[in-house]
């Protein structure tokens, strides 16, 4: 099978090796990934601030850049949320792409049917479901079900795990103080499983998460789900 | 709206100062915590609650589409059953007519049963200013009426309250309201309660007028529905000789049978019961039984503007359950005062800004006191798409152009024509990678530095996604 990847504006500049482990993880399993190089942000930032014109041009070159693509897999619940919920109202040529893209744990779970990667990371895991792949992507229990056929993995409950961490995109700089307030419990929350690794399916909550856990000097990083699957005894990933 | 929040500071400013307050916040944590997860058990038990939130969705659709023959119907309905139906466009208008009518009946002094619509247009400032005497009768707006303090919570107006400090609250105020607090009152809820009954019962006992809200009207019968826990509103509605009710236009359904859906999902979503304990419903005036006068104020105030906006007027479905307030994380670390309107927490983010307008600074700051989570999308009993509503007001919003809107607006036309031209946006990663020894943790600067008060940034890699791809897999 060939598919597209998006691997997303935030993980192109920022958690580059989270495009990375998902490349290797996809190409583990026998699929054929394209990284078309038109691609770029799908927009969400600009729309969820209230400037859906100046989402447009990004929606064209979305649509544009994964024409032809069955398949096109993105390691990132929000950005997936926003093509497949707001892509439609943008016209029938956008709406068309909707249907098609995937979140990581989707396409693994529903379309290769796999639970079990092949994945081994011997450490101590939680999950923190990020709210867009939970409430608008209906990710219920895929995620979980991947980390928990991950050999050596324990994976421990987070407490209040349903509950936002305060990233919220712009939210974060035009309300500092409440989604500081809402990534401190979600920090504390984290900690009391005694976890070494906080992990998310969406870089954009990591990006805040783990930025509060770096300020705190935490013994607890964040880390991306694909990277987790990813891992394998012969090549761990660090 | 009531003009007790007029000059309130924008949400950001207001809920700084309840998130350094950790008083406030363990008590609303508590609060909407415990009520919230009540709420889930109580939903939880019926097979149907899918169905019957589809088909309250549906039915304050319908109705509002057909608002204006369902509201001709009430009035009829209302009016053949003995009552006098009044319309009032805005706030002035309807605490006009209510002055009016108390005036007719002689009366200095009214009692209240717990009303949002009388809130919304300031009715007892209006009162007190032409020399009537409105006393609240729910016992938590009695908490805050008594310490002269504004309602942070749709249902709980008190929530920010610990029993001791109502207990302060009583001591030092009741007595000059009426009856005092009892000698050496303590903080338990049973001594509390009863000191609040016996200073309300002598106002129920006296007054010759009541004033209410009403949940919801039957169109078809013209029977008003109020929906209550402690019964001290059925003393109001019931004691009084003339009975004054000034409702929303969105409060109507069509028939009995519409209700029924609402009677299951109200009670379970706002306080989880299963049935409510006190619901009382009147139509127009009986002989003999209850008031011999009542008035309907039909209260536009900023509703037919709501209704008039495709994706906004889904607010008006609201049975305002407080559901998703006590799902909310922002509320619940913000509280409800930061608000700025009777109207707090994800609901009154979406409802204040189309009724008020979005011209002051806390009006237009309400679409953005939201994290766009979705909690309460999920929770709501008539399934308002609350994270929908907010990004269509930030629309308006930023398309108004206000202040720190036209920067905005610059910032995100450049990061479009970046993230558009791919070619620019690999050489401004590439260039970032390449410098990123020399970048700091924390950014100076307004706007960088919301940021980087509480969060550190990530270390850039040392390569964008692209130029690895480019490398090893072309
Ligand atoms: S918006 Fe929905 S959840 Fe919130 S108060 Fe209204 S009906 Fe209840």
């Amino acid at each position: 099978m060939r598919v597209a990847l998006f691997v997303t504006c935030v993980n192109d500049a920022v958690f580059p090796s989270t495009g990375v482990a998902t490349v290797r993880l996809l190409e583990r399993l026998g699929v054929t990934v394209d990284f078309p190089a038109a691609q770029s942000c799908c927009g969400q930032p600009q729309f969820n601030t209230g400037y859906r014109a100046q989402t447009e041009p990004l929606v064209r070159r979305t649509v544009r850049a994964f024409e032809g693509y069955e398949h096109v897999v993105t390691p990132s619940g929000s950005c997936a949320a926003m093509v497949r919920h707001h892509y439609p109202s943008f016209g029938t040529e956008a709406g068309a792409l909707a249907p098609r893209v995937y979140e990581l744990t989707e396409f693994l779970v529903d379309v290769l049917g796999v639970t079990d990667v092949g994945a081994y990371f011997p450490h101590r895991v939680t999950y923190h479901p990020s709210c867009h792949g939970l409430r608008l992507l209906g990710l219920g229990e895929r995620p979980r079900r991947l980390l928990e056929a991950v050999k050596g993995l324990e994976l421990v409950e987070l407490p209040g795990a349903e509950e936002c961490c305060g990233f919220g995109g712009t939210f974060a700089v035009k309300n500092p103080d409440v989604s500081a307030a809402m990534g401190a419990d979600k920090i504390t929350n984290a900690l009391s499983t005694g976890a070494e690794v906080l992990c998310g399916a969406d870089n954009s909550c990591l990006l805040h998460v783990g930025g509060m856990l770096r300020r705190q000097d935490a013994p607890l990083r964040a880390l991306h789900l694909a990277e987790i699957l990813a891992s394998t005894e012969e090549e761990p990933w660090t | 709206m009531s003009g007790t929040f007029l000059g309130m500071p924008a949400f950001p400013e207001a809920a700084r100062k309840a998130v350094g307050d950790s008083t406030l916040r363990a008590n609303l944590r508590h609060a909407t915590h415990t009520i919230r997860d009540k709420r889930a058990r109580a939903v939880a038990e019926l097979d149907d609650w899918a169905a019957l939130r589809e088909a309250g969705k549906l039915i304050k659709d319908r109705t509002l589409r057909h608002l204006d023959t369902y509201l001709l119907q009430l009035e009829e309905s209302v009016t053949a059953a003995g009552g006098t139906v009044h319309w009032a466009a805005d706030a002035a208008e309807a605490n006009r007519i209510v002055t009016e009518l108390v005036r007719a009946t002689g009366q200095t002094e009214v009692v209240k049963v717990k009303s949002m619509a009388t809130q919304e247009i300031g009715l007892n400032e209006h009162l007190e200013a032409e020399g009537i005497a409105a006393y609240e009768t729910d016992l938590a707006e009695l908490i805050v009426q008594l310490g002269e303090d504004r309602p942070s919570h749709i249902l709980v107006p008190a929530i920010h309250r610990n029993r001791g400090e109502i207990r302060d609250i009583f001591r030092e105020k009741m007595g000059s309201w009426g009856r005092p607090a009892p000698e050496g009152l303590s903080d338990t809820p049973a001594e509390l309660a009863e000191a609040a009954r016996l200073h309300l019962r002598e106002k129920f006992l006296r007054a010759k007028v009541g004033i209410s809200g009403a949940n919801f009207m039957v169109a078809e019968t013209g029977t008003l529905v109020v929906v209550e826990s402690e019964g001290n509103g059925r003393m109001c509605l019931t004691l009084p000789e003339t009975l004054i009710s000034v409702v929303g236009i969105e409060k109507v359904v069509p028939t009995w049978r519409d209700l029924e859906v609402f009677l299951q999902t109200l009670p379970r979503s706002s306080t989880a019961e299963r049935m409510n304990p006190y619901t009382s419903t009147w139509t127009g005036t009986t002989d003999g039984d209850g008031p011999s006068a009542f008035h309907l104020v039909l209260l536009d105030n900023g509703r037919t503007d709501a209704l008039a906006d495709e994706v906004g007027r889904q607010a008006l479905r609201c049975i305002r359950c407080s559901a998703c307030l006590n799902v909310c994380p922002v509320y619940e670390r913000a509280g409800g005062h930061a608000y700025g309107s009777v109207y707090p927490g994800p609901i009154g983010a979406i409802l204040t800004p189309q009724l008020r307008g979005t011209a002051s600074g806390i009006d237009a700051s309400l679409p953005y006191a939201s994290s766009l989570c979705g909690a309460c999308y999920e929770v709501c009993p008539v399934a308002i798409d609350i994270p929908e509503v907010l990004v269509h007001l930030r629309e308006r919003v930023a398309g108004e152009g206000g202040k720190g809107h036209r920067l905005e607006r610059a910032a995100i036309e450049a990061s479009t024509w970046v993230l558009d031209h791919p070619g620019v946006l690999a050489a401004g990663e590439r260039l970032a990678s390449r410098t990123r020894a020399l970048h700091p943790r924390r950014l100076p600067g307004p706007g960088a530095r919301q940021w980087s008060d509480h969060r550190d940034l990530p270390e850039l890699p040392a390569e964008p996604f692209r130029d690895w791809w480019r490398k090893n897999r072309t």
